[in-house]
């Protein structure tokens, strides 16, 4: 039920936004976020997007894991 | 699709299980509770409890809306659907949800009454717009990720002076549903769940912050990792908390970065307490009545409170006796120790609500589980 999705914004008109679903086009809700832009992605839930998703967190999120596995593996 | 498959690599999994492997100590256990539905089916769909360790264990909580609405909820929905000529609108996860009598909405809508699936609040408000003669009502449910675009309609429909929308409010709240679950039962004979920290619910937390559950894990003791919903966060979630509990550590940590924030939606936070009151208490299935547990439309919004505007019933109607979903819900059974498992209650024809949704334990074990029994005696 809390299934929400990362959607890259194609448009925005108002408080309104265009986003790609994975190839779908999806009219959507700014609502409740600010500052959003053409390119970003944002996360989205019934309607509307619920948060900008931070691409360098996501970025960082893997790079470490993997540095900290290949620490691990590495390890006597 | 980008940033989802990059967090499904399985021979990543597979190398992060090692990880796990070598970081779980062998002298102790570790009963690890992911909250939310969206998680119980990750881990049925990619099977991630293959990969772990035989004294890691998951828990399946009661993270699920569709699977704690109790009957007397549903039954007030059918009430309205059948009685009061309303066209009512709801998401679809709960249109097969089983009310009393062996009805559910899905049941009720074959018998005339006019039951709508819509896919975003907004729907409900367009058809409120688009027939005016007509009563509509929305059966907003859902946690704190759904709530807010519930209040977004509300406001709306204030704006608009809408007169024929209202909502039947059965939104819930999360910490204290994991409070409910912390605190142990006052009947001394029910079992008390056993859980040592929690995979904490990614969407959620995108809206009330990972700040929301700091005072209450630290009362009871329990460290919580926040977790993304593909397989590698849910991997890296459990590593985490181990690593946490080794230490000793009680805090709540953030492993879905790219989404979740200590302070999380402040706007979305705003809205919640415009539209919304916090109930007294609320009826769970599983967890009995929750202080503090749910919300209610805000007197501001009287006008649009199905539950002020049409007489309703108000029953507390018990779960059917056979069903396990209470002591499921709460995490001291498994979907496979209940005799209906399998045989009465299948997805097709769901006898309590764990079946019903996807995110539901019962229904994830069914679709996914099936055949893997052996491993049914692990979770005791």
């Amino acid at each position: 039920m809390c299934l929400a999705v990362p959607a890259e914004v194609i448009e925005i008109g108002g408080a309104e936004a265009v986003v790609d679903l994975g190839g779908i086009r999806k009219r959507i809700s700014l609502m409740l976020v600010d500052d959003v832009r053409v390119g970003d992605f944002v996360i989205v839930h019934v309607g509307f997007a619920l948060t900008k998703l931070d691409r360098e967190e996501a970025h960082e999120t893997l790079a470490l894991l993997r540095q900290g596995l290949a620490a691990e593996e590495a390890a006597p | 699709m980008k940033y989802v498959d990059e967090f499904r690599d399985g021979a990543l999994a597979r190398r992060m299980a090692a990880g796990i492997a070598a970081r779980a100590r062998p002298d102790r256990s570790y009963r690890l509770m992911e909250f939310c539905g969206g998680h119980t089916h990750t881990i049925s769909r990619y099977d991630l409890e293959s990969l772990l360790p035989a004294n890691v264990t998951l828990i399946h909580g009661p993270g699920c809306p569709v699977c704690v609405l109790p009957v007397g909820r549903v039954d007030q929905a059918m009430a309205l659907a059948l009685n009061h000529d309303v066209v009512l609108c709801c998401y679809g996860d709960v249109l097969r949800v089983p009310g009393s009598d062996d009805m559910s909405l899905i049941k009720a809508r074959a018998a005339g009454a006019d039951v709508r699936i819509v896919y975003a609040s907004t729907d409900a408000l367009d058809l409120a717009k688009a027939m005016p003669d007509r009563q509509v009502v929305f059966l907003a449910i859902g946690f704190e990720t759904t709530a807010p675009a519930t209040a977004a309609v509300l406001l709306q429909a204030e704006a608009l002076g809408l007169t024929n929308f209202s909502v039947l409010c059965d939104h819930v709240l999360t910490p204290p549903a994991m409070a409910a679950i912390l605190t142990p039962p006052a009947d001394a004979a029910l079992p008390a769940t056993r859980i040592d920290g929690f995979i904490g619910p990614g969407h959620v937390s995108t809206v009330i912050g990972a700040e929301a559950y700091d005072a209450l894990l630290r009362r009871h003791g329990k460290p919580m990792v926040i977790s993304g919903f593909e397989p590698i966060d849910v991997l890296q979630s459990v590593d985490m908390l181990i690593d946490l509990l080794n230490r000793g550590r009680v805090e709540v940590a953030i492993q879905y970065r790219r989404v979740v924030s200590w302070p999380g939606n402040r706007k979305a936070q705003d809205l919640l307490a415009t539209v919304f009151a916090v109930r007294d208490c609320f009826e769970w299935r599983g967890l009995g009545s929750v202080p503090a547990s749910a919300l209610k439309l805000a007197d501001r919004f009287v006008g649009f409170d199905a539950e002020r505007r049409f007489p309703l019933p108000d029953n507390t109607v018990a779960d059917n006796p056979a069903c396990d979903c209470p002591d499921i819900l709460r995490g001291v059974r498994h979907p496979l120790d209940c005799r209906l498992f399998g045989n009465a209650c299948t997805p097709d024809t769901p006898v309590g609500a764990c079946m019903v949704s996807s995110e539901g334990a019962c229904a994830a074990y069914y679709t996914y589980g099936r055949g893997r029994d052996d491993r049914r005696s692990a979770a005791h």
